[in-house]
C-alpha cells in the first residue's frame, strides 16, 4: 500500500510532524493518568501503613506472656486479656460455624436453582440489604428477639448476632463464585448421568472452594472486630467465663471499654487487644491460603 | 430398529439392547474384552473410494442398521423453531458427521440425543428419537440412565477439579459399585482407550487441571467411555485444540467406532470427510442431505450442499 492511500484514511496523521505531536500529546496524557493513579495508591497506602504502624507501636509494648494467661483485672493490678481472647475465639468460631452453612446453601440456591425467578431476586435483594445493614441494627434485633425474651445477655445471643453478619457475606461470595463457573462444566457433569445435587456438591463446590473460602475469611475478619452487635447481646464479662448462657467477654468490647478508660495500663491493653485481633485474622488468612495451595 | 448388537467380535459396549437399564453386572469384563477385539472391522473400513480437497474420503460401502432413528423431529427454543422435521438414522458403530453453517441446528440436534436441552426451561422437542424401542424425548424417561447410555464430549475440555483418576472414576461411581481393584482396572482401560494412559500413568493422583488442552480433551473422552455408553456424541471436540491434538482425537474417533456409535458435529469439512462414514448437511434448521461421506463430498445431490462444501457460503 502506498503512502498516499495511507494518508487518505480519515484520522490518520498526514505527515510525520503531526504524528510526533500526537505522540507527545499521548505521552502527556499517559503521564497525567499514571501520576494520578500512583498518588491515589500512595495516599491509600499511607493511611494503611500509619494505622498498622501505630497499632504495632502502641500494641507491641503491652504484649507479654501475661496477656494470654491472665484474666482481666481492675486497673493498676496487672491482668491480661485471657477471657476476652477466649470469649472472642468461641463466639467468632461458633458464629462462623452457624452462619457459613446457611450462607453457603442460600448462595447455592441463588446460583444453581433460583436463576432470575421472583423468589430468587427477592432473596438476593434481602441478602444485599443485610450485607450493608449497620451492625448495631443487628445487635438491637437480637436484643429484641433473644436477649429480652430469654432473660438476659448471653454468649449465645452474641453468636447469633455474629452469624447474622456472616450469612450475607457468604451468600454473596458463594453465588458469585458459582456463577463464575462455566456452564459447560455443569453440562459435562450432567452429561455423565449425574443428578443435579451431585453436580453441585461434588464438582461445583469443589471448583469454587477457594473463592467461597475467601468469602468465609472475609466474614471472619469482619466479625472478629465487630463491637456493636455484641454490646447488646453478649455484653462483656470482666470475669473468666466460658458459659455461653452467661454474658461473655470479647476483645472488641474490652478494647472499647478499656480504650475509653482513664487508666494507663488499660489503654495499653486495649492497643494490645487490637493487635491480637489483627494478628489473629492475618494468621488465619495465611494458614487457609497455605492449606488451599497444598491441596492444589 | 437394530437388534444385532450382541456380535461377539465387536463386543460389549451395547450389552443391554431392548432396555434403558444400563450396565449388567458382568459388564466390566465385557468392557475389557472390547479392548482386544475388532482389528478386522477396522481394516474393512480403511478402503477409501473418493476424495475431497485432496483428502481421502471413506468408503461408500453400506451403512449399518440404525442404532438411533430420528423421525419428524421438531425443536423449539421458546417459540423459535430451530429444527424442522428432521429424520435421520445413526448407523450402529459408525460415525455420523453433522456439518452446516453456524446456527443451522446441528448442535441442537446433538443436544437432543442426550436430552441436554431438558436442563433449560423453554426448550422442547417434538417427534420421535427411537433407541431400543423407546422414544428418547419422552418426558418420563430416566435421564440419568439415558445419559449413561449416550455420552457426550464437549467443545471445550472440562476437566473436573480433582485428580486424573478421580475424573475417570467420577462417572463410573454414578452408575456402578466397583471395588478398588475393579475401579483401578476400569480407569486404566478407559485411559488406554482414550490414548492417554502412557502420558498419565505415573501421575494419576495429580490434578487434572495441570494437563494440556489436548490431554484434557482426551481425559474427557476417557471419562465418557469409562461409563461404557453405547453412543458417544462429539460437539466440535477439536475446535479448541491444536493440529496435533486434533489428529490424535480424530484417530481416536476412528478407533472408538469399533465399539461405539458416534455422532460428531464439526465446522471442519475435512474433519467430517476424514472421520465420518455418513455425513448430514444441515441448513436453517433443516436436514438438507444425508449420504455416505464419499457421496456427499464428491457427488452431492442438493445444490445447497454443493454450494456449502465448495465454500460458496457458510
Amino acid at each position: 500500500m502506498s503512502a498516499t492511500t495511507a494518508s487518505s484514511i480519515p484520522g490518520r496523521p498526514k505527515d510525520l510532524r503531526a504524528s510526533a505531536a500526537l505522540g507527545r500529546r499521548r505521552a502527556r496524557m499517559d503521564a497525567t493518568i499514571r501520576t494520578l493513579c500512583t498518588l491515589a495508591t500512595l495516599l491509600g497506602l499511607l493511611f494503611l501503613v500509619s494505622i498498622l504502624a501505630t497499632l504495632i507501636w502502641k500494641g507491641a509494648s503491652g504484649l507479654s506472656f501475661r496477656v494470654f494467661t491472665d484474666v482481666t483485672k481492675p486497673p493498676g493490678s496487672g491482668g491480661g486479656l485471657l477471657n476476652p481472647i477466649v470469649g472472642s475465639l468461641i463466639q467468632v468460631a461458633l458464629g462462623t460455624l452457624v452462619g457459613t452453612p446457611i450462607g453457603l446453601l442460600v448462595g447455592t440456591y441463588l446460583a444453581e436453582y433460583a436463576g432470575n425467578s421472583r423468589l430468587g431476586n427477592v432473596v438476593r435483594f434481602v441478602s444485599d440489604v443485610l450485607l450493608s445493614a449497620p451492625s448495631i441494627l443487628i445487635g438491637l434485633f437480637v436484643y429484641q428477639f433473644l436477649v429480652l425474651p430469654f432473660g438476659g445477655f448471653s454468649g449465645w445471643a452474641g453468636v447469633v448476632a455474629l452469624a447474622i453478619i456472616v450469612i450475607p457475606v457468604v451468600v454473596r461470595t458463594t453465588e458469585d463464585m458459582l456463577r463464575l463457573l462455566p456452564n459447560t462444566l455443569r453440562e459435562a457433569v450432567i452429561g455423565l448421568g449425574a443428578p443435579k445435587w451431585k453436580m453441585i456438591v461434588l464438582v461445583c463446590w469443589r471448583a469454587a472452594v477457594s473463592g467461597i473460602l475467601t468469602g468465609v475469611l472475609l466474614a471472619v475478619a469482619r466479625i472478629a472486630g465487630e463491637t456493636a452487635p455484641l454490646l447488646f447481646t453478649s455484653l462483656g464479662n470482666l470475669n473468666w467465663s466460658v458459659n455461653l448462657s452467661q454474658p461473655m467477654s470479647s476483645l472488641p468490647i474490652t478494647i472499647y471499654s478499656y480504650a475509653g478508660s482513664p487508666y494507663e495500663d488499660w489503654i495499653t491493653l486495649a492497643w494490645t487487644g487490637a493487635l491480637v485481633i489483627t494478628l489473629g485474622v492475618l494468621g488465619l488468612n495465611i494458614v487457609a491460603r497455605a492449606v488451599l495451595r497444598a491441596r492444589g | 430398529m437394530n437388534q444385532t448388537t450382541g456380535d461377539q467380535t465387536t463386543g460389549s459396549a451395547a450389552p443391554s439392547a431392548g432396555t434403558l437399564n444400563p450396565m449388567p453386572a458382568n459388564a466390566a469384563q465385557a468392557g475389557l474384552a472390547a479392548q482386544k477385539v475388532g482389528a478386522t472391522a477396522q481394516a474393512a473400513a480403511q478402503s477409501s473410494s473418493g476424495s475431497f480437497g485432496g483428502m481421502a474420503v471413506r468408503s461408500t460401502a453400506g451403512m449399518n442398521p440404525a442404532r438411533i432413528a430420528i423421525r419428524d423431529l421438531d425443536f423449539f427454543y421458546g417459540t423459535n423453531k430451530a429444527l424442522k422435521g428432521i429424520s435421520l438414522d445413526l448407523p450402529d458403530r459408525q460415525v455420523t458427521g453433522m456439518i452446516g453453517p453456524s446456527g443451522c441446528g446441528k448442535s441442537t440436534l446433538l443436544r437432543i440425543l442426550n436430552r441436554m436441552y431438558s436442563l433449560y426451561p423453554g426448550q422442547r422437542a417434538e417427534g420421535q428419537v427411537m433407541m431400543d424401542g423407546e422414544n428418547i424425548i419422552d418426558p418420563a424417561l430416566d435421564l440419568n440412565a439415558l445419559r449413561a447410555r449416550i455420552g457426550m464430549v464437549f467443545q471445550k475440555p472440562t476437566p473436573f477439579p480433582m485428580t486424573i483418576a478421580e475424573n475417570i472414576a467420577f462417572g463410573i461411581r454414578l452408575h456402578e459399585n466397583l471395588n478398588r481393584a475393579e475401579m483401578a482396572e476400569r480407569v486404566e482401560w478407559a485411559l488406554t482407550r482414550a490414548a492417554l494412559w502412557p502420558e498419565v500413568k505415573d501421575r494419576l493422583n495429580s490434578s487434572a487441571m495441570g494437563l494440556s488442552g489436548g490431554q484434557q480433551q482426551r481425559l474427557c473422552i476417557a471419562r465418557t467411555i469409562a461409563v461404557r455408553p453405547e453412543v458417544i456424541l462429539f460437539d466440535e471436540p477439536t475446535s479448541a485444540l491444536d493440529p496435533i491434538s486434533t489428529l490424535k482425537i480424530e484417530e481416536l474417533i476412528d478407533e472408538l467406532k469399533r465399539d461405539f456409535t458416534i455422532a460428531i458435529v464439526t465446522h471442519n469439512m475435512q474433519q467430517a470427510a476424514r472421520c465420518a462414514d455418513q455425513v448430514a448437511f444441515f441448513y436453517l434448521g433443516e436436514l438438507v442431505e444425508v449420504a455416505p461421506a464419499a457421496d456427499l463430498f464428491t457427488a452431492p445431490r442438493q445444490k445447497r450442499t454443493q454450494e456449502y462444501i465448495t465454500g460458496r457460503f457458510g
